[in-house]
């Protein structure tokens, strides 16, 4: 059994003034978390990245599905039991500098912690194990203690967020997207230190809309769009072969160093002539319409990016748009479509009816440990 | 040569005294040149940028001057800038999503900041509907509000008005930092293009991300606390930096396909000195694995190949014994 389960997840949003308005953020997203994994899950805004792992943390409510860790479902417990709950799982988010108190040292946040947990211990026993915790996060503690915020660079406040987590011995962080703030010289360290921690035993939920960092750190890999998952499985083999156009498009869109997007663009579409072929070749696990997908994905490609370019044109059934493949059209052809505000939701105001009319793609087996969407 | 910055220097007046964030710099830009000007926080980059266009009330220009398109840009004095800005410089904000006046619709907005530079709205709108068409917005956006918009709307309107009046020099502020991958294309993409129509001569663009500016730029200049470190054209920069500092930052980038099991990247230990009391000699010294006596001195900026400036004494040596080499084999 793994350490935390997330089943069929759905949460939808109620928006306008008499909360007429239903967008789903979350369709029945299921996967799991083992110990010591990290787990990435990549998406671009929107795409309810944030809202899933504000849901573990109990700091929003879901619509539907359960979240089991270490097989209670957490998503029922009382506020009493929150208090142990919390003692396992622990959250840092994006913004370092707008997580502490400016007027207070930035130590404080392990004395909230000491305040909470820990009244017990006596100063001695405390101390031992904060200089435990900066340690484990690579901190010198002479740099963080007694200081204020602004004292301290946005690694060594990130870190020393991590650090308070670590106090309460959790087994699984809700890492979200905590470095997208910090300096690229910075970013590592507090990768490393988290592949650190992996290796102790901590589970990682990272979450990223960046794919190169997911793939640095992460195990495994969820790519979620719209709120459903696309592609998952093993990091390696998602990057390595990746099945569904969507991952295909953010793959080329990555700025890289040493490759330019459009030669990123070429290797797509060369790729994709051969992933139909492919797909055909080792559909062994597969049946024969999901290769037929596949296929057709592949070889209509010019047909859809037009699709896309010209959707604000065409009227479109309700569902999320088309993703571009095949030659990307030139930007200046691209309309913007954000993407929540082209959903249309069918159906009545019920949340039921919202989650039934917005099911969420199949996902099938690829491969051994890499499921991809077939899109309807 | 568009823009020329000769042993520009600014400070900000604090009340521990001046804290210099750019320190004697001199660069040019030519003609349709997309340049990146990269580093840490702190590093000076920005308030290189922001000086080019508009001094804070607490910074101020301690020495050098700044020529565009063979005319002195004044730009200590803030009202003789007026007559400049968004005519012959322009800028992208680093928050572009949230520089919209929220209370006035983009039509209204637009026509009052042409107003402030004395060109009628009616004069340019047809061109400005143009480039809203151009950039894939809807003919209406002129008629809404910017909360009506996404976020990538607003970035690209601020782009549009930005750059209506085909300034000189835009400078374009982290514009792609905290976007997701594929606006973050679509911004850069956008950059390029406006450049090849014209709309803009040349294009300095501010960020902490070099695989962003390895897509766009054309020469890349890398700052070290307000000093430059290093300056060359992009692809020399991402593949033969000469400068430990830009070797350190490119090796701490990820790429795909790079797990930290085959390859685990380093960061660059240490912070950027105060610039307080910056430290005598290389500012980068205590940080450098490379670092020499030699280093104590101040390293000067110089041209080691053609068309690739160094400050950094271990450079200059490497690149001097590579010389020698030459010079004996050639002999040989």
């Amino acid at each position: 059994m793994s350490m935390l389960e997330i089943d069929k997840l759905s949460k939808v949003y109620k928006s306008g003034t008499f909360g007429g308005g239903m967008k789903p953020a979350l369709r029945q997203v299921s996967f799991n978390i083992d110990q010591g994994e990290v787990v990435s899950l990549i998406g671009e805004s929107g795409s309810g990245k944030s809202t899933l792992g504000k849901i573990i943390l109990r700091l929003l409510s879901a619509s539907g599905g359960r979240v089991l860790f270490d097989g209670t479902d957490i998503l029922g417990l009382k506020p009493s039991q929150l208090h142990d709950y919390y003692r396992n799982v622990q959250g840092v988010f994006q913004d370092p500098f707008s997580s502490y108190n400016p007027l207070y040292k930035a130590d404080r946040v392990f004395e909230l912690v000491r305040q909470e947990y820990f009244g017990h211990l006596s100063q001695q026993q405390w101390d031992e194990k904060v200089q435990a915790a900066l340690e484990t996060v690579a901190l010198n503690p002479a740099d963080v203690i007694n200081k204020f915020p602004h004292q301290l660079s946005g690694g060594q406040q990130q870190r020393l967020l991590v650090a308070r987590a670590l106090l309460l011995d959790v087994k699984l962080l809700i890492a979200d997207e905590i470095i997208s703030m910090l300096d690229a010289s910075t970013r590592v360290d507090v990768l490393n230190m988290l592949v650190a921690l992996k290796r102790k035993g901590l589970a990682v939920l990272f979450i990223t809309h960046d794919l190169s960092l997911g793939n640095y750190i992460s195990d495994r890999t969820v790519i979620l769009r719209y709120g459903a998952v696309v592609e998952m499985g093993d990091t390696e083999k998602v990057f390595g072969h990746p099945q569904h156009p969507y991952t295909r498009h953010l793959l080329t869109a990555v700025p890289q160093l040493h490759r330019r997007w459009q030669a990123a663009d070429a290797e797509r579409n060369a790729a994709d002539g051969l992933g139909a072929g492919g797909a055909k070749g080792s559909g062994a696990g597969m049946t024969g319409a999901q290769v037929s997908t596949f296929g057709a994905d592949a070889s209509s490609g010019g047909g859809q990016s037009q699709r896309y370019s010209k959707s604000g044109l065409h009227p479109r059934k309700a569902g999320p748009p088309p993703v571009p493949t095949g030659p990307r059209p030139s930007l200046m052809e691209l309309e913007d479509q954000p993407w929540r505000s082209r959903f249309r939701v069918r159906g009545g105001p019920s949340v039921a009816t919202v989650l039934a009319n917005n099911a969420p793609p199949a996902l099938v087996q690829f491969e051994p440990g890499h499921f991809v969407a077939v899109e309807e | 040569m568009s823009l020329k910055i000769e042993d520009l220097s600014v400070a900000y007046q604090s009340l521990r005294g001046d804290v210099q964030a750019v320190d004697r710099v001199s660069l040019s830009i030519a003609d349709g040149e997309i340049m990146g000007l990269a580093g840490e926080s702190g590093c000076g980059k920005s308030t290189l940028g922001n000086s080019l266009i508009f001094m804070e009330g607490r910074m101020k220009v301690t020495g050098g001057t700044v020529e565009l398109d063979g005319r002195p840009l004044p730009i200590s004095d803030s009202r003789a800038m007026n007559h400049f800005r968004l005519r012959a410089v322009s800028i992208i904000p680093q928050y572009a999503m949230s520089a919209l006046n929220p209370t006035r619709r983009v039509g209204r907005m637009a026509s009052d900041l042409l107003k402030s530079r004395g060109v009628r709205f009616s004069s340019v709108r047809e061109e400005f509907q143009r480039r809203i068409a151009l950039v894939g917005l809807p003919d209406d956006v002129l008629e809404r509000y910017p909360f009506e918009l996404s976020g990538g709307m607003r970035q690209r309107v601020t782009m549009v008005i930005s750059t209506l009046l085909n300034p000189s020099l835009l400078i374009a502020d982290e514009v792609t930092s905290a976007l997701d991958v594929s606006t973050q294309r679509a911004v850069g993409e956008m950059l390029m293009e406006f450049r090849d129509r014209g709309f803009v001569k040349s294009m300095i663009v501010i960020t902490h991300d070099l695989s962003i500016l390895a897509q766009i730029a054309d020469s890349i200049l890398i700052m070290y606390a307000g000093k430059l470190a290093e300056k060359a054209g992009a692809a020399t920069i991402i593949e033969h930096p000469l400068h430990p500092y830009t070797q350190r930052l490119l090796a701490s980038l990820p790429e795909v396909g790079v797990r930290y099991e085959d390859a685990a990247l380093t960061g660059i230990p240490g912070r950027p000195p105060s610039l307080l009391s910056p430290p005598s000699g290389c500012r980068f010294r205590d940080r450098c694995p490379f670092a020499f006596e030699k280093c104590a001195e101040d390293p000067p900026f110089i041209e080691l190949r053609p068309g690739h400036h160094v400050a950094c004494w271990k450079a200059e040596e490497e690149v001097a014994s590579e010389g020698a080499l030459q010079v004996q084999e050639a002999a040989r």
